[in-house]
């Protein structure tokens, strides 16, 4: 089954930013004529994606990131030392045409900030000095891909045995094995192995599978969420980066276990320098014969792989939101009328793995269930990557073993007495180091002994400030929503209101119960897992760290008179005082 | 023969064709879910506004995205949904800039409507006033982006005869808005172009030279409830026994029009009773400057847009045992807080210096230490002071004050009339 026309729109509206550094008029028209749609419609996939432009930007499109763990490690020196060189300010470009300055969410860097992309190639570790010098070089005409870093992988740390997931991989390995297990074998080494997904959801990944294999279609797909987007998550970067070669074999196990002949990687805009590296093994890959027609030599099992760039979009990363991404919509979630393995990519049934899921799937059928389950521990067996960053002298990949602590996790990456921890990113959950002995498993979550996690580990000492590290993640969800349904798009907004009202001091108790009952409303009606976690994070911390809140109110409210700051609010009129 | 299934709403046994929406299986069975943007014949549903929130089985879903199977269980009416769907309904008025007074829709509103039907008098959330274009440029309609709801109705259902779409979302975040194809727009027939107006679940979509206007009391929503036997009553309200003492109240204006205190006239012949039972302190009515005594109830009509204002209003509520947001000002800014997502200084500059009747270097904008000095928004007096409760209405129905005065003083019956509950 082809693919229709509309799955192009991604690729087009790429071309042409990247031809012109954005997209003019012209080519609005030139789209509503080639796709056959009306031109709003073309406008708004453009408007929704935050890598799409509608105004020139700049020889040298500069990202900075402004996540949290940036911020604690000199964002805004950076900022300041960016405007100051090029001349522009962000938000736009500067009079020459020359610099554009941007700021973008978390760009999976999270162990080198702070760090940016300058017309799409990373550069970490950024200070003034470092601004300067590479403002100047670009002024002198160097090319970006020489001066662009290459980020370290940061392997900080694996299990005794080895590491199962970085260790030497022999191409096509998995997939002859597979022949031998048949779908229903390896169906059930998944089943033993406990494998789930490891975007965060952890459903269980022979369930999934299962379910696509048996849904009615015209043919099925096979598609890898690589937009890992969540704040302070890297993992996937690194395993594209040194281990391409599992995550494709991983697609091509589950291609064989569904039967599906079409694989899509849909890799976020954030990592688009990782693409030529994928492409490379994809390529590899078709020479070796293991994709194309009668893969690995496999009879009748076709199966191919393509790359689909996002474009910037945190949503996306929401599996119906990736599959809108794919037909080239704007990045909506859908509504649950129809599951993915029912009617998911142009209708028909399709498997949604996160890259770290495809990789582990790969790894178990390699050295076999029995010696996966060997590792971690009961009802929670295997292997888990996390991506530790923030305040530590040691951030990066720790490979850990399901079962171990907080605390342990902490000594490994040299923890800079650390306050409280964020768990799986900003939609995730806060705790304190009171909570150290806590394990990281995939057990029972209700039980409150154990800890999930799907990836990101953010460390925070004792001189952060809590509300200014909420407030950036409110900030965040803010301009990350989809803006679809209400109390995602409205109470984001709300909340951050709310919160800078804290911040200034000018909060009651009151406030504070609202928070957290807002909080709930956006958790209890919100159609996608952004708004129904957006305030996770709030809600854990605020039980947390109740103390610190209560601190932070108007001292002298008295039921009756609210904090008003009349300075605040009459200043603009004060400039009318002759 | 259609497959029939068994669910239960509310406790409620119902028979239904499998597969049917439930939303329209409840209407059917005369129960009541409050929703929004789910309209009928569009198919797959929304599920955009979240409404019609309800517990599926125990799990909070929407309404509107279900479809019926056998063994369902469904909550409606519980008081934590329906505090939800309020919420949410509030959310939407925080989030646009909905000034019921001045919008043709008003009274044929899905959305003013639903706040009617939910009993709401005053969002718990600050609105967000943010600054929102008006489009004029289409040929034939006005896209009013204060009032849109982002419903996605028009996106989906307002096509060409080339079945291009006119409508669609742009941008994202707290940004979203529905944009426009001015193109498209020009090639609709007057009667889609009316239907796209009549879609819009508020004023959003406008058609020039086409008028929504009907008399007051005549328009869709005016007079009756789609709930039978809909008797608001305020939670929260203490049942007190009726002592017939005499109560002193005092009344205030601050950034308002005086036309609450207007209305508070209307109550006719009984005003004639209220002279029995209540005296007047500090009141445009008595124009006493000052306080003479503790006050049993403080009455504020108006917003707060002034230093002067927040002085008198704290004033009021150190002086009053009870404080009451008069009107639609009072209770969230109004008709005044137009100005609260344009800058304060263009404001001032275009009323005092860029006007038409102003020349050129012989005015300034008035500031002398005397003056009360100008707020950069207009704030409800409930993000000054606590406010007990609210009577909303531009200007609120004289029964409906009455009413909720004798209820707070006296702890009278207290019920309110579908249709005497507007925001317009």
């Amino acid at each position: 089954m082809t693919e229709p026309m509309r799955t192009h729109m991604m690729d087009r509206l790429w071309e042409l930013q990247l031809a012109n550094g954005y997209i003019r008029d012209e080519d609005i028209k030139n789209l509503s004529d080639e796709f056959n749609l009306s031109s709003i419609e073309i406008e708004g996939v453009v408007s929704f994606y935050h890598f799409f432009h509608r105004k020139p930007t700049g020889k040298y499109t500069i990202y900075l990131n402004n996540s949290i763990v940036a911020d604690h490690k000199g964002f805004q020196r950076v900022k300041e030392t960016f405007e100051r060189e090029t001349g522009a300010t962000f938000g736009s470009v500067d009079r020459t045409g020359t610099f554009g300055l941007f700021l973008t969410p978390c760009i999976g860097l999270s162990d080198h900030e702070p760090s940016a992309l300058i017309n799409f190639h990373p550069f970490t570790h950024l200070n003034a000095i470092r601004v300067k010098d590479t403002i100047s070089a670009l002024r002198r005409g160097l090319d970006v891909d020489m001066l662009c870093d290459s980020p370290s992988d940061n392997l900080r740390y694996a299990p005794a045995p080895g590491s199962v997931f970085f260790k030497s991989f022999e191409p096509g390995m998995v997939l002859e094995k597979a022949s031998v297990l048949g779908s229903d074998g390896i169906l059930d080494e998944m089943k033993k192995a406990e494998l789930s997904g490891r975007g965060g959801a952890y459903y269980p990944t022979w369930k999934k599978w299962l379910a696509a294999k048996n849904a009615q279609g015209d043919t099925r797909y096979v598609v890898c969420n690589a937009d890992e987007g969540e704040p302070g998550t890297f993992k996937d970067r690194v395993l594209m980066n040194t281990r391409p070669e599992t995550l494709l074999e991983g697609m091509l196990l589950c291609g064989y276990t569904i039967q599906a002949p079409h694989g899509i990687i849909y890799l976020r805009g954030e990592y688009r320098w990782l693409l030529p590296k994928l492409q490379a093994a994809i390529d590899k890959y078709r020479e070796a014969g293991l994709l194309g027609k009668d893969c690995g030599g496999i009879k009748g099992f076709d199966f191919d792989i393509r790359v689909q760039m996002g474009a910037g979009s945190y949503v996306c990363g929401e599996e119906t939101a990736l599959l809108e991404s794919l037909e080239g919509k704007r990045g909506e979630p859908r509504t649950k009328w129809f599951f993915p393995v029912e009617k998911g990519y142009l209708q028909q049934p399709t498997v949604i793995n996160n890259v770290e899921t495809f990789c582990a799937a790969a790894r178990i059928i390699e050295m076999g269930s029995e010696a996966w389950c060997q590792l971690g521990i009961p009802g929670s067996p295997g292997v888990k990557l996390l991506s530790v960053s923030g305040d530590c002298k040691l951030p990066g990949i720790y490979e850990i073993e399901w079962g171990m602590t907080v605390a342990e996790l902490l000594e490994l990456c040299e923890a800079d007495d650390p306050m409280y921890i964020q768990i799986s990113g900003p939609s995730g959950e806060c705790i304190s180091i009171k909570d150290k002995y806590r394990r990281i498993s995939m057990l029972d979550l209700l039980a409150r002994k154990d800890i999930r996690s799907g990836g990101s580990i953010m460390v925070f000492n004792k001189s952060r400030d809590l509300v200014k590290v909420l407030l950036n993640f409110s900030e965040f969800f803010k301009s990350e929503s989809c803006g679809i349904c209400t109390p995602c798009r409205a109470g984001n907004f709300i909340i951050q209101r709310k919160l800078e009202r804290l911040d200034l001091g000018l909060a009651n108790e009151k406030d504070l119960e609202e928070l957290k009952n807002w909080g709930m409303i956006m958790k209890n009606t919100s159609r996608c897992g952004l708004g129904k976690t957006a305030t996770n994070s709030l809600i854990f911390a605020m039980d947390k760290f109740s103390d610190y809140f209560k601190a932070r109110l108007d001292k002298d409210y008295n039921g009756l008179n609210l904090k008003f700051d009349l300075e605040a609010a009459t200043e603009a009129y004060e400039q009318y005082k002759n | 023969m259609s497959d029939l299934v068994h669910i239960t709403i509310d406790g409620k046994s119902i028979q239904a064709e499998k597969g049917r929406n439930l939303v329209q299986v409840a209407k059917e069975n005369g129960i009541f879910i409050p929703s929004l943007c789910y309209y009928e014949h569009i198919e797959p549903p929304l599920g955009t506004c979240r409404v019609c929130t309800s517990k599926i089985n125990g799990k909070y879903a929407p309404a509107c995205t279900e479809k019926v199977r056998e063994g369902l269980t469904v909550e409606v009416n519980t008081p934590d949904l329906n505090d939800t769907r309020k919420a949410l309904v509030e959310m939407m008025f925080a989030e646009g800039n909905h000034i019921c007074p001045a919008c043709e829709k008003s009274g044929n509103c899905d959305l003013q409507h639903m706040g009617y039907e939910l009993g709401i008098s005053n969002t718990r959330f600050q609105h967000l006033f943010k600054d929102r274009l008006i489009d004029f440029n289409p040929q034939r309609m006005i896209m009013e982006h204060n009032r849109c709801i982002k419903c996605l109705r028009c996106v989906v259902d307002v096509k060409t005869d080339e079945g291009k779409t006119v409508f669609n979302y742009q941008n994202r975040g707290n940004e979203t808005y529905v944009g426009i194809d001015y193109e498209q727009e020009a090639k609709l027939t007057e009667e889609q172009a009316v239907n796209a107006m009549h879609i819009c679940p508020t004023g959003a979509i406008i058609v020039r030279g086409v008028s929504l206007s009907a008399p007051f009391g005549e328009r869709k929503f005016d007079m009756e409830s789609v709930q039978e036997n809909f008797n608001k009553k305020k939670p929260g309200l203490r049942k007190r026994e009726p002592v017939m003492s005499k109560k002193i109240v005092a009344t205030v204006s601050l950034a308002g029009c005086f036309g609450c205190h207007m209305s508070l006239l209307d109550i006719d012949t009984e005003l004639l009773d209220m002279v029995e039972l209540v005296s007047f302190d500090k009141s445009p009515l008595t124009d006493f400057k000052h306080f003479t005594s503790r006050c049993h109830l403080g009455i504020i009509e108006g917003g707060v847009c002034n230093s002067e204002n927040i002085e008198t209003l704290r004033k009021f509520r150190e002086q009053c045992d009870i404080l009451v947001s008069l009107g639609e000002c009072a209770i969230w800014g109004g008709l005044p807080s137009m100005r609260n997502s344009i800058p304060l200084s263009e404001c001032l500059e275009e009323a005092y210096l860029n006007s038409a009747t102003s020349e050129a270097g012989a005015h300034v904008v008035p500031y002398h230490e005397d003056l009360p000095k100008i707020l950069d928004r207009v704030y409800a007096c409930n993000e000054i002071v606590k406010i007990d409760y609210h009577i909303p209405g531009c200007p609120p129905d004289a029964n409906h004050i009455w009413k909720t005065v004798k209820n707070i003083l006296w702890g009278e019956e207290y019920s309110i009339l579908y249709s005497e509950f507007k925001y317009d």
